[in-house]
């Protein structure tokens, strides 16, 4: 009885983990094995048998091309920029449409709604916005600020889609933010009325600190999607990353290189940089909130 | 403190006009005649009001056909990850046997893969097997996620195992026990699932522009961005398209929100 029941398990669990498994290993595990190896020749995609191994040649020429550095510095500027402003937003709007007031789902709605959004119908809605007549420009007019053709202007473009990049994502933050904040016992800012701390002084030392490891999963989750993004910068740009590579990301220049150029050795080469980029800014940011902890 | 509320009422009400605006302003322009679309300065209110917009991509193009293709591919893959996802949780958080943990963590951790590492190569993979242009490509690989089966083992880690027990005294075995017993209680997290694998495969634009080609295989987002590329300045036209991919979303967002917001807030902190 008993040993059949055990074996009933183990024949569910196979039957039940077999679906995951076999797409994992086809579309996953084979194919980042396969990139591995495709990373090391100079591969020719109509003629796979015609590779050549050339090592590390396709990483190393990484480094004296000048686009991929460019990309590099762009996609960095990218982060920089996007990160602390989201966040900044996303925690304050949380602690905003966590308090007592009325209207709460109205907000969190309009709040949330740019994340559930395509980023084709959100790429050509801000596209028009930002157009040399568009409403943007419009807008400004009225602060005598003179009219810019946003998105083709070397300087402009590239802080332009961060505009854009925080107005999609600050939603999806703001919701995680708002998770963090109501899992705060009441009881702790009972106590601090007691003590008689302001508005300021009970968000500055009690729901920020509590809030740390909510405040480390969205940097994480931040800083890769920045790191990642593709969609708007390739609808946009046509996957030009233009005007003149200002707006050129490592994402899209992976794909220029892969399905424009067909070097895909190259352009794994330059998947597995930005895998370790990615993974090693993720330990920096594990390393240094761990020591803090211990502060 | 009133002065305080009147503060706190101001800044979400600016950022919810932030938020909404460019929806509203995009969905005024889509009722616009190409004239009142540019004209200087720009006005909310569509005057004269036209449908003509929306009649003219029904005629002229495949919209339909496009969101028929949308809908039959996120349709296949939320069906798929709703209960492929559940199983495998399923086994992952109860069934005992051997390699259990190994098997877990493995799953966890192709969630670290980005995926522009495995573009490349799958596109290859696809390619051989014919399947670029078909629905086989944008839904055999995305039957399963990693994600999906982290968020269901959570859920089934929690419930009590009295019923399992009770469920094998009645003498059923683990298949009708996960059938008929454990997932019912998972429904929101269902709920939850579907709605993610939904839009994630409704909204997708890199893996359908990558693997799609022919016009008539097109989701809606590769056809509207490929058909801002024919109609560049008409902007009112544009605007018109952009409300098919928006507004179908948007309607099951509003009715679905409170479970979409409790499967972000549970999936978001653990």
């Amino acid at each position: 009885m008993n040993l059949d029941r055990a074996r009933a398990e183990k024949l569910a669990a196979f039957l039940f983990l077999l679906p995951i498994l076999l797409t994992l290993v086809v579309f996953l595990l084979g194919p980042m094995l396969y990139a591995f190896y495709i990373s090391f020749h100079e591969f020719s995609f109509m003629v796979p048998k015609n590779s050549k191994f050339i090592f590390l040649d396709n990483y190393i020429n990484l480094f004296s091309d000048d686009t991929f550095l460019t990309a590099l510095k762009n996609t960095a500027f990218y982060s920089l920029g996007v990160v602390p402003v989201q966040m900044a937003i996303a925690f304050l709007l949380a602690v905003c449409v966590n308090s007592d007031i009325k209207g709460k789902t109205f907000f969190r709605v309009a709040f949330f709604l740019p994340t559930v959004t395509s980023s084709v119908a959100v790429s050509l809605m801000f596209m028009w916005m930002y157009s040399k007549t568009g409403i943007v420009n419009y807008l400004f007019s009225f602060f005598g600020i003179p009219a810019v053709d946003w998105l083709n202007n070397i300087h402009f473009a590239l802080p332009a889609l961060m505009a854009l990049a925080v107005w999609t994502t600050v939603g999806n933050f703001m919701i995680i933010y708002l998770a963090g904040l109501q899992e705060i016992p009441k009881s702790v800012y009972e106590a601090a009325d007691l003590d008689g701390l302001n508005a300021w002084q009970r968000l500055r030392f009690i729901t920020w600190p509590l809030l740390k490891n909510t405040t480390y999963f969205v940097l994480i989750m931040s800083t890769i999607g920045t790191f990642q993004v593709f969609d708007t910068f390739y609808i946009i740009t046509k996957g030009d990353g233009g005007p003149l590579d200002s707006t050129m990301t490592v994402v899209l220049y992976i794909f220029k290189a892969a399905f424009k150029h067909f070097d895909m050795g190259y352009a794994s080469a330059m998947a597995f940089m930005l895998f370790l980029v990615i993974f090693g800014l993720s330990i920096a940011q594990r390393l240094f909130f761990g020591r803090e902890e211990e502060a | 403190m009133t002065r305080g509320r009147g503060l706190l009422y101001l800044l979400l009400g600016i950022y919810a006009a932030l938020t909404l605006g460019p929806f509203l302003w995009s969905l005024s322009a889509s009722f616009k005649t190409v004239e009142a679309v540019s004209a200087w300065p720009p006005t909310l209110i569509p005057r004269p009001f036209t449908l003509e917009n929306y009649t003219y991509l029904l005629e002229k193009l495949p919209f339909l056909r496009w969101m028929f293709n949308s809908l039959v591919i996120a349709g296949i893959v939320t069906v798929a990850n709703v209960f492929l996802n559940a199983m495998a949780g399923y086994a992952l958080a109860r069934l005992r046997f051997p390699g259990r943990k190994v098997l877990f963590w493995i799953i966890i951790g192709t969630m670290m893969i980005p995926g522009q590492v495995v573009i490349i190569p799958v596109f290859i993979l696809l390619s051989k097997l014919g399947w670029i242009d078909s629905y086989a490509a944008l839904t055999i690989p995305f039957l399963t996620s990693a994600f999906g089966v982290f968020m269901y083992r959570q859920f089934f880690l929690g419930v009590p195992k009295s019923l399992e027990e009770a469920a094998m005294l009645d003498g059923m075995g683990p298949f009708q026990t996960f059938f008929r017993i454990i997932l019912p209680l998972a429904k929101p997290v269902m709920a939850a699932q579907a709605i993610f694998m939904f839009l994630g495969s409704w909204n997708g634009f890199m893996w359908p522009a990558m693997l799609l080609s022919t016009p008539a295989m097109y989701t809606l987002p590769v056809g509207l961005s490929s058909f801002q590329g024919q109609y560049y300045t008409l902007w009112n036209l544009v605007m018109a398209g952009t409300m098919f991919v928006t507004a179908p979303v948007v309607v099951v967002f509003i009715i679905f929100q409170r479970y979409f917001i409790q499967g972000v807030s549970t999936t978001g902190i653990k």
